[in-house]
């Protein structure tokens, strides 16, 4: 190359070095907010990741452990043995303290059919980790009053995923030390937040005094929001000793493998 | 900025991208333990009470 042919080249060079010199605090800035534009998407990204996926391995893996741990302490029940139906009132526990898991709830129509129930409903230290939450100040189950429960939907182990899933008649079940109580779903409401009367003693009348012994379930709804509360009310059926075995309810639960079958030959 | 600190990175490319996948693992950890659960505080999307958010004066007394 000769001398001449080299700074052309340059002088080029610096022409088009030179064009973009003039735009370039402009484009720096712009590179940089783009920057900042991805990384603010992915942020997003990893929080929904975390929200949805993450909390669930960390509540699952605490659940376990905490059932485990119930099941030493309690004994293990003979699953094999349908308890007989108690009649008379049924025993009620001791008032449990704050944050501390006193039973386990069975609702075999979820696909969670087992998870563990605490006091209070405290988000990051009773809900977020514990599983379901017992309103405080609300009725223990068996006693005459409204017990009211409290779990997550879509995030933190999610006990009550499948919440609209239940149907007039079907069981919830609390497992404490001593007892079984079933319950049987009365009826399913979308309230607002603030419709607090679902959880009053006599479900939607405050004020009254009560006479039944019914259950309340709360959860947000829809889906991925908390604009409203799906509510789900049950009337006490019966209850069994735990050292008896299991109760009917739960017993359904373990023969539904064989169930279909036998109907399909009734069908035939 | 992502081009300022990769130029920081010492080492030949293969170091530098080790590098940034340890700072990468390191950020999402820092994001997962802490910043999340305390961002999570105030989008409070999954929130099933009846009553005020965790206020439990609304939650009648039975």
């Amino acid at each position: 190359m000769s001398p001449t042919h080299r700074r052309s080249a340059a002088s080029r060079h610096d022409a088009a070095s030179g064009r973009r010199a003039g735009s370039r605090p402009g484009a720096a800035v712009l590179g940089v907010v783009g920057e900042l534009l991805l990384t603010a998407g992915v942020l997003v990204l990893l929080f929904l990741v975390w929200q949805l996926w993450w909390t669930d391995v960390v509540a699952d893996r605490e659940q376990s452990g905490i059932i485990d741990g119930l099941e030493q302490e309690w004994g293990t029940v003979d699953e094999e043995q349908i308890a007989p139906r108690q009649d008379g009132p049924p025993p009620v526990p001791d008032a449990p303290e704050e944050g501390k898991v006193w039973a386990t709830m069975h609702v075999p129509a979820f696909d969670r059919p087992r998870f563990p129930l605490a006091e209070g409903v405290d988000l990051e230290s009773v809900l977020n980790v514990k599983g379901a939450g017992h309103y405080p100040e609300t009725a223990l189950p068996g006693e005459v009053g409204n017990a009211a429960i409290a779990g997550h939907r879509n995030t933190y182990s999610r006990v009550f995923e499948d919440i609209d899933r239940l149907e007039p008649g079907d069981s919830i079940v609390i497992e404490t030390a001593d007892a079984f109580y079933v319950y049987a779903v009365t009826e399913s409401l979308i309230v607002m937040p603030q419709d607090v009367e679902v959880i009053a003693p006599v479900p939607g009348e405050p004020g009254v005094e009560p006479e039944d012994r019914m259950l309340t379930l709360t959860a947000c709804h829809p889906m991925y929001s908390a604009r409203e509360r799906y509510i789900v009310h049950a009337e006490f059926a019966y209850w069994t000793d735990r050292a008896d075995g299991i109760p009917e309810a739960l017993a359904a639960d373990t023969s539904a493998t064989e169930s279909p079958a036998s109907d399909a030959g009734g069908e035939d | 900025m992502y081009g300022w600190l990769w130029r920081r990175l010492p080492g030949p490319t293969w170091v530098r991208m080790l590098l940034v996948l340890v700072l990468l693992a390191a950020v999402i950890v820092a994001l997962f333990g802490w910043g999340f659960p305390a961002l999570a505080r105030y989008l409070p999307f999954d929130d099933g009470l009846v009553g005020a958010a965790g206020s439990e004066s609304l939650i009648p007394r039975s």
